[in-house]
């Protein structure tokens, strides 16, 4: 179904972001990626350079100023993801754009902003958001990282894991504790920055999905860092920035689960076009078309419901309990779908070769991370409820 | 001495040492088709010579100008000369140019890459192939003698040779400013092997062949058939040959007698270069290779087998 | 120095293209239309001499459709600093000869020190449109050239042609089109994109320029016929199982005298 919410100049960009997948995503590159369990800086550099990392960070200082308006990421994240071998740099550039550069362009000072967002908007400087734990995951409130104050700054110390970026990533925002008990203004964010003493990476972990985008274990040994990189400059503000940007991260889990599912049907009917069985296009079989027919309306929903979303999102009126919904219910759609497309690829979807293999494994992790699809219902039956 | 009233002027091109280009068999042989084939040699006598031999009835000789322009200047004094029916010329780059800039002066309609010429009750009219020989289109022009250019290697026909009879032309020089040339750089020639532009016969080899050393396998074949060699864009891409060899729609287009494709799977943009040709021979591992479906001749084998193997046979037939 | 490049918008080559079998025109719902890729490759050649040279002013000069804007604003987001688009009804199918005319026009209007443009589009082929340019206005021309070397004064390059390699030069205004062995071209980003809206797109209509297409003086080419190629009749295809595939190709060979 055509979608309402792209203009000229989106599908201009449109182009840009096509022809940087020609030039920059091959097959080859993203073998590499794969090999080397993280996307080479050169080409998040490459990507900078025409505006594809760097839309959320504001025009003054050298990005397209997009932090509202999800729909220039959406089309990045289609591109990527629609070549077949991109998601890697989807991934990487998501973190960036949409989890690290918002905490900085919106709480950050004015100091910090100088200081932090040209070079992430020109990918000289990447950036990661650190809350998870080993012992505290949805429930960020036992987390235990610690940041205690001392003359001048801060000195860090715990653990963090399940890090998306977090190894290739120059700066982390992460959440700490900076007060007692675990009230909400118990916490802050603070950016840590790679190479400060005490900061180490932990051990590459082996997941599931993305073997080309680096996952991490960061831990924080007596870790100095100064007070110029406590976000906003005001302790216990953790708890609301993380809620203020979460609206914006569920819903581009939601955008890239239905890109994802585009593309997932497109490989599917590409497949199932060239693929004979008994003497006939495998698309031809009846089986075939109904459940591709089911695939295709799904994903047309998708994008109706995350259009939507993008829409609200951009006059500032998406809900964090709307991006839930819109979080757990495309997630899982986007499973489905695949789902059925590794079914319609018969053996070959079981290949990792295969487009629709790999992202098969990546989407299990949708459905995980920005908040567990258990916790999304839950947040969605508090706000319907009002009961907790 | 008078030229004939159904005359077709035809510029032949000449090479750096002064020779008459290949395409001259081909575009007197079309001349002579259509009417009685005037030459516009620029060069010398032996030139003018060789006109008459590949079937020229009158050639208009003039010396070898040093532009361009001064080619075109040439061919409106042939053409106030002859008046033609038509006037053809090779679609090489610089018959084509000559062609184009002369039909703008004499406001004469212009027919590009024909793979035939032929005439109606109204006069000379040509057949080219449009999107990479997807369709065939049958052209001429409103009013007045057509120029037309000629895809070199398209045209089987040939004119019997005749004595020679020559015009020494007198060319009124136009003053059209030029570009200065230079130095000049006779191209290298491959070992003797044939031009692809123009080859009758082609050899091309795609990224099936795996290596630039394996490459020589197309090579081989080439010369034992005395073919061009050519390239699918895979195959350049992979550095097995340089780029002036690829076949398609962004390389060269051909239209040879006989066109063999060693391990190449026929992609669109490929097919577009090569689709013309007369007889297609495709030797390649998997049989779903899109180039099965237009090629005349199919094998479904592994050219490294099956490829030395036709050497051989070549080399039976031919003792 | 004003550089004016020629850029072609046409039906994209990655897409099956075809011909309406009625009027032998690009069936345009079929292919998406581009700005031809050696056209953005002549406008590199303008935008890396701009780059270097400032007070360069590179204009783009387009013939077509309507559809046509979208490649427009493609080059202007490249770096292309202002834009002519002659559209009209009456250019509907019009040879080469008529392109030139009204391409040399829109040339004479817009002003220029160096026209450059691509050796051929991918959808004509012809490779003549340059020529035919620079001879309307009387100027040299240097052409398919593989290097290009633009002076204060004076453009200068290696021109292929079949049989050599021919070092040209002239002196400015002149018209260069350039081979695919010029690098690639570059390609916009967000930052071009929003530029681009800004920069000046004028558009013309052939009265605008004072030509008629229908003026019969000048002779046009004009389609007679168009035929879809027959599909080539699925020959023989044989396996190489025996090991007799190799001698039967031979005999195939030679029976038709291609040996």
């Amino acid at each position: 179904m055509q979608r309402e919410i792209y203009d000229e100049d989106h599908e201009a960009f449109r182009e840009v972001v096509k022809e940087f997948v020609k030039r920059y995503v091959t097959p080859e590159k993203a073998k590499q990626w794969d090999a080397d369990g993280e996307v080479d800086r050169a080409t998040m550099k490459a990507a900078a350079e025409h505006g594809i990392v760097g839309l959320s960070v504001p025009e003054e200082f050298g990005g397209a100023g997009m932090l509202m308006d999800y729909r220039f990421r959406s089309v990045v994240n289609e591109e990527l993801i629609g070549c077949g071998h991109g998601s890697a740099l989807a991934g990487a550039v998501g973190i960036h754009d949409d989890l690290a550069v918002p905490y900085i362009a919106h709480f950050g000072t004015d100091a910090q902003k100088a200081k932090w967002l040209p070079k992430m908007a020109t990918a000289e400087i990447l950036g990661a958001l650190a809350m998870t734990e080993p012992g505290a995951g949805s429930d960020l409130r036992a987390a235990r990282t610690t940041a205690k104050k001392v003359d001048g700054g801060y000195v860090v110390n715990g653990a963090k894991t399940f890090i998306s970026s977090g190894k290739t990533a120059d700066i982390i925002v992460t959440f700490v504790k900076t007060g007692e008990g675990n009230r909400p203004d118990a916490f802050s964010l603070i950016i840590l920055e790679d190479g400060m003493p005490g900061f180490e990476h932990g051990k590459k972990l082996h997941k599931m999905g993305f073997p080309g985008h680096d996952t991490a274990e960061l831990s924080f040994s007596d870790v100095f860092v100064p007070d110029e990189n406590l976000i906003g400059g005001v302790e216990g503000r953790g708890f609301v920035h993380l809620m203020m940007n979460l609206p914006l991260e569920r819903l581009s889990i939601g955008a890239v689960a239905a890109a994802v599912a585009e593309a997932g049907v497109k490989w599917t009917i590409d497949y199932t076009t060239s693929r004979e069985a008994f003497g006939k296009p495998v698309i031809d079989f009846q089986n075939t078309r109904f459940r591709l027919a089911e695939m295709a309306t799904t994903v047309d929903v998708m994008w109706a419901y995350v259009d939507r979303a993008m829409n609200l999102y951009r006059q500032g009126k998406l809900s964090a309990d709307e991006a839930a919904k819109v979080k757990f219910w495309c997630t899982e759609r986007e499973w489905e779908v695949l789902d059925q497309g590794v079914q319609l690829h018969g053996g070959y979807g079981y290949i990792l070769e295969y487009p629709i293999a790999r992202a098969f494994l990546d989407a299990r992790v949708h459905r995980i991370y920005g908040g567990t699809n258990e916790v999304m219902r839950e947040i969605v039956a508090r706000s319907i409820t009002g009961r907790k | 001495m008078t030229i004939a009233a159904d005359s077709i002027l035809v510029l032949l091109d000449t090479t750096p040492d002064g020779a008459l280009a290949k395409s001259s068999a081909a575009l007197l042989g079309a001349a002579s088709t259509v009417g009685t084939p005037v030459a516009l040699v620029l060069g010398d006598e032996a030139a003018a010579k060789a006109a008459a031999e590949l079937g020229a009835a009158t050639v208009l000789r003039a010396p070898a100008p040093d532009s361009q322009v001064g080619v075109v200047d040439a061919l409106v004094a042939a053409a106030a000369l002859a008046r033609p029916d038509a006037v053809l010329a090779s679609h090489s780059v610089d018959g084509r140019e000559a062609a184009a800039r002369f039909a703008v002066r004499a406001r004469s309609g212009l027919v590009m890459d024909a793979i035939e010429v032929a005439r109606d009750d109204q006069g000379v009219i040509a057949r080219s192939s449009a999107y990479g020989g997807s369709y065939t289109v049958t052209s001429t022009v409103t009013h007045g003698a057509p120029v037309i250019t000629v895809r070199q290697g398209a045209v089987e026909a040939r004119a019997e040779a005749r004595p020679l009879a020559e015009i020494t032309l007198e060319v009124a020089a136009s003053g059209v400013a030029a570009a200065t040339t230079g130095s000049v750089e006779v191209a290298e020639k491959t070992g003797g092997r044939p031009d692809l532009r123009g080859a009758a016969k082609v050899v091309s080899g795609g990224w099936g062949l795996g290596s630039k050393e394996d490459f020589a396998l197309v090579e081989q074949l080439a010369d034992a058939l005395g073919a061009a060699v050519g390239a699918s864009r895979a195959a350049v891409d992979a550095g097995f040959v340089p780029s002036s060899a690829q076949v398609g729609q962004t390389g060269v287009q051909v239209a040879p007698q006989l066109y063999i494709a060693l391990a190449i799977s026929g992609a669109i943009q490929h097919l577009a270069g090569m689709q013309t040709a007369k007889t297609i021979v495709a030797i390649n591992r998997d049989e779903d290779a899109p180039i099965f479906e237009i090629a005349d001749f199919g094998i479904v084998g592994d050219v490294f087998t099956v490829v030395p193997q036709l050497i051989a046979e070549i080399e039976k037939a031919k003792a | 120095m004003r550089i004016v490049v020629l850029v072609k918008v046409v039906p994209d080559t990655n897409a099956e293209r075809t011909l309406s079998l009625e009027t032998g025109l690009a069936e345009r719902a079929t292919a998406a239309l581009v700005a031809d890729e050696i056209g953005e490759r002549a406008l590199e050649v303008a935008l890396s001499y701009a780059d270097a040279h400032e007070g360069t002013d590179v204009h783009v000069l387009a013939v077509g459709p309507e559809e046509s804007t979208t490649s427009i604003r493609k080059c202007l987001a490249m770096g292309a600093a202002s834009a002519t688009h002659v559209v009209d009804a009456g250019l509907v199918g019009a040879d080469l000869g008529l392109t030139a005319e009204v391409v040399a026009a829109a040339l004479g209007r817009v002003g220029y020190d160096l026209v450059l443009a691509g050796n051929q589009s991918t959808d004509g082929m012809g490779g003549v449109l340059p020529v035919m340019v620079a001879e309307h206005l009387g100027l040299p021309s240097l052409t398919n050239l593989t290097a290009v070397t633009i002076g204060d004064a004076e453009v200068s390059g290696t021109r292929l042609s079949e049989d050599a390699a021919v070092g040209l030069s002239a002196p400015l205004p002149a018209v260069v089109s350039v081979t695919e062995a010029l690098p690639d071209p570059r390609f916009p980003g967000f930052k071009g994109i929003m530029a681009a809206k800004k920069k000046p797109v004028e558009v013309l209509s052939l009265a605008d320029l004072g030509l008629d297409a229908d003026d019969l003086s000048t002779s046009r080419s004009i389609m007679l016929t168009i035929d879809a190629r027959p599909p080539r009749g699925g020959g023989v295809k044989i396996t190489d199982d025996d090991g007799d595939a190799a001698v039967r190709l031979s005999a195939f060979l030679a029976e038709n005298h291609l040996i």
